[in-house]
């Protein structure tokens, strides 16, 4: 009996000052953990800094971090200093990013529906063969779409460049809607069902509700994929259908001091998808892992 | 023959006394019906163009040639597999993304450790770390390229001059070092995904059984190679395998930041190139093929995995 208490006293003993050094150790690792996260976001901190400093003020070295701050580096951006105005591109990416991330969800959220709660016979294969479609290289089928585009006069057309954006995104928003659509309990439905409740009605009253975050998720990250997208965009877009991508790229020809300019660029352009992936952010994971990672 | 008879006998039962043949199969179809839309468009916009690089790749074809056009039978394939740019493409996809890939897991793993416990303001290093992420690939690799690696007034060597005065070194970094500058770029971009899957997967340990092994007075070095790591294993491999699928196509960094000079084309850029500035379609097309070929390799590995996974949730 006695013994038993001496031993609780002497591991009680150890345990703290086991948990005074774990603590002590652990703060180091916060610090560590804090220099580690600020070195890895530096060169975002650099570009935003740089897009507010004079063009003569951003190429300096050693760099000048508190010179004084100025918008002149977003002025010229919009075209301020001659240059081609960015809004048709912007707008551009805009038009394909949302339509097709609106025609991806039209496809997805009825095939994960076949492929979760009403399963097809053989759905895994199904599922496979969305994913297989995204292994493929866009690289590799590059040249038949930019001679079919050729073929039927849709060069330089963005609905041209929208129908591929839904197909790069579709496995991606079909795995994950199904991973949605798998947590709606069936027996819900099926009370519904037995309520009179037709397919429609369901649908529209307990499923989406229930996985609406869900599909905003699968929306934000679909419009991630087609706002990045630049292959696609550089082949088969010209002067009209350009995306924000393609000018960015564009516009760095000019000579001289332009690196506030870029940098003003770079954050505009990046800013939509920031917003987005901040705001999907706790489902990031499981949109990148096509669903795998709950 | 056996096989039809069984269907025969097992349908009636699955369906129920009262149910035609004809009713059940058009329920199957019911079911398939919000199926196919998805089904189709894919099949549509996805295979039918590779079935179009599969022939061309068979046919001679130049754009600035088009009289003579016809059947190349293996030539494109040969005269891609001997060429030493398309040789030297093939090895610069491999170790750029191989160094990517691991670099990345690396560095996520670590950080994603260092994330996974209790400290002040851990939700806002786990942001700062996601944020390159989110930085567009052509925005950040201009980024790299200008406002990073420039010799005059790059920030990389803004630090140097800042670290060691006016005489410190001064490298041209694209120059001296561009693959190895690309890397370091696209590993900047790849880090916060490589930590976002195994954060992910480190809340999901069984967190008594390491408690028990650390009463038990393991160390940390053991409890991380017995348990954590075994643990880690299978989101690292889907995090290297997914990985893998979009570095091996990277065109964003390597267009943007060397334009492919310097030793540092990856097959994409050199398929790119051979189409769109030497109009040799034939040749694109089998290179193109080849790149297939390979990320068939990956991606069975990859669909293991994911596959695995997959099972584990149980499906439905």
């Amino acid at each position: 009996m006695s013994t038993a208490t001496v031993e609780k006293a002497t591991t009680a003993a150890t345990d703290t000052a086991a948990g005074k050094k774990r603590k002590r150790s652990g703060a180091i690792l916060g610090v560590v953990a804090w220099i580690v996260g600020l070195l890895f976001v530096s060169p975002v901190v650099w570009m935003l800094l740089t897009s507010f400093h004079s063009e003569s003020d951003a190429a300096t070295n050693p760099p000048s971090l508190f010179a004084p701050l100025t918008v002149e580096g977003y002025a010229n951006f919009f075209g301020a200093d001659g240059g081609a105005s960015p809004w048709p591109p912007l707008l551009n990416s805009i038009t394909a990013s949302v339509l097709s991330t609106i025609l991806v969800l039209i496809f997805a959220i009825p095939a994960a529906y076949a492929l979760s709660i009403k399963p097809v016979e053989k759905w895994t294969d199904v599922m496979f063969f969305f994913l297989s479609t995204k292994m493929l290289p866009i690289v590799a089928g590059l040249l038949p779409v930019y001679l079919i585009a050729q073929g039927i006069g849709a060069l330089d057309n963005i609905w041209f460049l929208i129908v591929l954006y839904t197909s790069m995104n579709l496995p991606i928003a079909v795995w994950m809607m199904r991973s949605f659509l798998a947590e709606v309990p069936g027996e819900v439905l099926e009370a519904a069902q037995m309520d009179g409740c037709t397919l429609m009605r369901s649908l529209r009253t307990i499923v989406i509700p229930m996985v609406l975050p869900g599909i905003a998720a699968t929306s934000l990250i679909c419009f991630i994929f087609s706002w990045n997208e630049l292959l696609f965009a550089r082949v088969l877009t010209g002067t009209v259908a350009q995306t924000a991508p393609v000018f960015l790229i564009g516009f760095v020809t000019s000579q001289g001091l332009f690196l506030a300019k870029v940098c003003a660029a770079a954050v505009i352009v990046s800013l939509p998808v920031l917003i987005a992936g901040f705001a999907a952010q706790d489902k990031l994971v499981q949109g990148l892992s096509l669903g795998a990672i709950k | 023959m056996s096989t039809t008879v069984e269907k025969a006998t097992t349908a009636p039962a699955d369906t129920g006394p009262n149910q035609p043949g004809a009713l059940k199969s058009a329920g199957a179809w019911a079911r398939r019906a919000p199926l196919l839309p998805a089904l189709i468009f894919m099949i549509v916009v996805t295979q039918l163009p590779f079935v179009g690089t599969l022939i061309i790749s068979f046919m001679n074809w130049n754009a600035y040639y088009p009289d003579e056009r016809g059947f190349a039978g293996f030539d494109n394939f040969a005269r891609v597999l001997t060429d030493i740019n398309t040789r030297d493409a093939i090895i610069t996809t491999i170790v750029l993304t191989v160094s990517v890939v691991l670099l990345s897991l690396l560095f996520g793993m670590l950080i994603a450790l260092l994330l996974d416990r209790v400290f002040l303001g851990r939700g806002i290093v786990r942001t700062l770390m996601i944020t390159p992420f989110l930085v567009v690939p052509v925005a950040a690799a201009l980024l790299w390229k200008h406002a990073l690696f420039n010799p005059e007034y790059g920030l990389l060597n803004g630090v140097l001059t800042w670290l060691f005065g006016a005489n410190a070194v001064q490298p041209d970094w694209l120059t001296s070092a561009p693959l190895t500058s690309v890397i370091i770029a696209l590993v900047w971009q790849w880090t916060p995904f490589m930590m976002l899957i195994l954060l992910a997967g480190l809340q999901g340990k069984p967190l008594d059984v390491i408690e028990a092994a650390q009463i038990d007075g393991c160390s940390h070095w053991q409890i991380f190679r017995y348990m954590t790591f075994p643990h880690l294993r299978q989101y690292l491999e889907l995090g290297g395998l997914l990985g893998s699928i979009y570095i091996v196509q990277n065109f964003d960094a390597v267009f943007t930041i060397t334009s492919g000079s310097l030793g540092t084309a990856n097959l994409p850029y050199t398929i790119y190139q051979t189409f769109f500035q030497a109009q040799d379609y034939g040749r694109a097309s089998a290179a193109g093929v080849v790149v297939v070929i390979g990320t068939i390799v990956i991606a069975t590995f990859a669909l293991r995995s994911v596959s695995s996974l997959f099972k584990q949730e149980g499906g439905r």
